[in-house]
């Protein structure tokens, strides 16, 4: 298993496996919203993560989890403030990498629900 | 997290008779009523909330499983209870599958943490298939409790 190597805000290729196609590639992350990684940031990373040939798994200081499955996500628990490392493994893993990564930067674009809840 | 920190255990409902997202929160919003967590005065206000953070997505999570919820500044610690559909209820469910377990949570608006730790236990808890067979072929609200008796005392994800 490849151990996750981060910069933070910085994406690394970590290692090249056997085959080139396969790249693992790492990057932090920082739970930004107040409400923690709720249900529906939850949801909106698994779709996201669903999307990629690779696999997408998160780490937390205790948790390896599968990025794909909502339920996985969910017992991360992640809280405002909580640092993750988003690990892509795969032939597409550049380019999910930096699509998950988004979704923190933009927070997943929970200022725009102002649910009012 | 445990269950029982926030399952109203006399709210748990083993076989509801809605077949619709609105029917089934609104009788779970009931049975918390009825158990004395939320004030009947609040019922409607609290279906309401719940329904309009469905309408920003469905919280059917997959495998059958729905987590619906909201914050309330009415209830002063997170509440909620949990009820089985065995014909199965159309959720709008991310994964399409009707959904047969429900988790329905209102927490205090300031209290972010307790509602993603109850979310991390049922989703940890959830995610052993031996677990959810049980919660679905519960004849009464005691399996259900002592279900979750057991997955609180015992209980590990594999």
């Amino acid at each position: 298993m490849t151990a996750a190597v981060t910069r933070e805000g910085e994406t690394q290729l970590v290692e090249i496996q056997d085959s080139m196609s396969d790249q693992v590639v790492s990057r932090e992350v920082v739970v930004g919203m107040p409400q923690g990684l709720h249900a529906r940031p939850a949801d909106q990373l698994a779709r996201e993560a669903r999307k990629w040939q690779s696999r997408i798994e998160l780490l937390s200081d205790s948790q390896r989890v599968d990025g794909k499955s909502i339920l996985d996500v969910l017992t991360l628990a992640a809280e405002a403030g909580t640092r993750l490392v988003v690990e892509a493994t795969g032939p597409d893993a550049r380019e999910a990498l930096e699509a998950i990564g988004s979704l923190f930067d933009r927070n997943f674009n929970e200022q725009e629900w102002n649910e009012g809840q | 997290m445990k269950f029982s920190d926030f399952v109203a255990t006399d709210a748990i409902r083993s076989h509801v008779d809605a077949h619709t997202k609105e029917g089934v929160i609104r009788e779970m919003a009931q049975s918390l009523v009825d158990a004395g967590s939320i004030a009947a005065g609040d019922l409607e206000s609290i279906i309401k909330a719940i329904m309009k953070r469905e309408d920003l997505g469905s919280t059917g999570i997959g495998r059958g499983v729905a987590v619906p919820h909201t914050k309330h500044p009415s209830v002063s610690r997170l509440v909620g209870t949990v009820a089985v559909s065995h014909d199965g209820v159309d959720f709008e469910s991310l994964d399409g599958e009707p959904v047969q377990l429900f988790f329905l949570l209102v927490s205090p608006p300031d209290r972010p943490g307790d509602h993603l730790r109850a979310l991390e236990n049922i989703s940890r808890q959830l995610r052993d298939e031996t677990f959810c067979r049980h919660l679905k072929s519960a004849k009464g609200p005691m399996d259900i409790q002592h279900l979750l008796e057991e997955a609180d005392s015992h209980g590990v994800a594999s």
